[in-house]
C-alpha cells in the first residue's frame, strides 16, 4: 500500500519561536489585536510504500526520532492516510 | 614528531582553511577530512570547522550528522581524543549525540557577526587545559543558531561537572545560561559558538582565540607522545 504522510513539526512548550513571535508583534500592526500564540512550524509531507498503516506509521515513528525532529527543542505530530 | 590535527569537511563548511592555517602557525600538521571519508587517519584532534554543513537544511548539523566521517569521530572520541566544534561544527557535534543540548535561533530574531567577550569557566576541557578560569577572551562570533538550550537536568549536570567551558559576559543571542561552550564529561569533546581561529593574529583585530588552540595542539601532542 503507498500512504500520504504528514508530519507537523513544533517547538516544544518554552523553546523559544522567535519567528511565531516576530509576526504576533506584527499582526497587530495590521489591526489584527486579537492574536496570540503564534506559532511557526514545519510540515514534511512524503509518500511511503508499507504493507499496513501501523508499519507505516512505526516506520515514520523512527524516522522522526532518528532524523525529522529533534526532541531537545521540537515535538511532532505525524497523520497517515491511504492513498487511492 | 609534528601534531596532527584533522578537519572535517562537509559540503558548505567553509572555515576549514582558517582553522588548518592557525593549526600550522602552531607547529602542527592540518589534514582535510573529507565527509564521506569513513576515517579520520589516526590524527592526534579533530576540528569540526564552522560553515553551513549541507546547507544546515532540515536543522543545523541534522544531515551532517550522517556523514560517513562521524562514526569515525565518534570513536576517536570514544577512545579519549580531542574533538572541538566551532559553530556549525557545535551544532553537528549537538546532534550527533557527542554533546548534549541543542542550537535553537538567536533570541531577537538576527543573524549576529561581531566580537564577543568571553570568560572561560572552566580549564577541565582540550580546548582550556592551559587557560585560567576567569580570563577574558575577546573572539568573534558568527551565527544565527547560537542559542543553547537543554532540560534543567542536564544544565545541572553541566555547572556540577564543571562542563561550561566558555560563558558571554553579555550575553548576545539568549543562550542558556550564558553559555558559549560546553564540554562532555570527560572534557575531551568540546563545542562552541565562538570562532577562536578568527582571532588568531593582531591584524584580524585579536589574537585571543591562539591560548585555546593552543591549549588543544598542547593536549593533542602529550596524547601523541604518550602513544608512541
Amino acid at each position: 500500500m503507498r500512504y500520504a504522510v504528514r508530519i507537523d513539526v513544533t517547538h516544544l512548550p518554552g523553546v523559544l519561536d522567535p519567528q511565531g513571535a516576530t509576526v504576533e508583534r506584527a499582526l497587530p500592526a495590521l489591526g489584527y489585536d486579537n492574536v496570540s500564540e503564534v506559532s511557526i512550524a514545519k510540515t514534511i509531507r512524503l509518500a511511503l510504500d508499507a504493507p499496513s498503516e501501523s508499519e507505516a506509521r512505526e516506520q515514520v515513528e523512527r524516522m522522526c526520532t532518528q532524523l525529522l525532529a529533534n526532541p531537545v527543542i521540537e515535538r511532532y505530530t505525524v497523520e497517515v492516510e491511504e492513498q487511492a | 614528531m609534528t601534531t596532527r590535527v584533522g578537519i572535517v569537511v562537509f559540503p558548505g563548511t567553509n572555515c576549514e582553511l582558517d582553522v588548518a592555517w592557525v593549526v600550522e602557525e602552531l607547529g602542527g600538521e592540518a589534514e582535510l577530512l573529507w565527509h564521506g571519508d569513513r576515517s579520520v587517519r589516526d590524527v592526534d584532534a579533530v576540528v569540526v570547522p564552522g560553515g553551513f554543513a549541507h546547507g544546515d537544511y532540515l536543522r543545523t548539523g541534522a544531515i551532517a550528522r550522517f556523514s560517513p566521517v562521524m562514526d569515525a569521530v565518534a570513536d576517536h572520541a570514544a577512545a579519549g581524543g580531542p574533538v572541538v566544534g566551532i559553530c556549525n561544527g557545535f551544532q553537528v557535534l549537538t546532534e550527533a549525540g557527542l554533546l548534549p543540548g541543542a542550537l535553537q535561533k538567536n533570541a531577537g530574531l538576527t543573524f549576529l557577526c561581531q566580537v564577543a567577550e568571553l570568560e572561560v569557566a572552566s580549564n577541565r576541557s582540550v580546548l582550556t587545559h592551559d587557560v585560567p578560569v576567569g580570563t577574558r577572551l575577546h573572539i568573534p562570533i558568527n551565527h544565527f543558531e547560537g542559542n543553547y538550550v537543554c532540560d534543567p537536568r542536564t544544565l545541572r549536570a553541566l555547572r556540577d561537572d564543571d562542563r561550561i567551558v566558555v560563558r558571554y559576559v553579555d550575553n548576545p543571542n539568549g543562550s542558556l545560561d550564558d553559555i558559549a561552550g560546553i564540554s562532555n564529561e570527560a572534557g575531551n569533546v568540546v563545542g562552541l559558538m565562538p570562532h577562536p581561529e578568527r582571532a588568531s593574529h593582531a591584524l584580524l583585530g585579536s589574537a585571543d582565540g591562539v591560548v585555546l588552540l593552543q591549549s588543544l595542539l598542547t593536549n593533542a601532542t602529550d596524547r601523541a607522545r604518550a602513544r608512541v
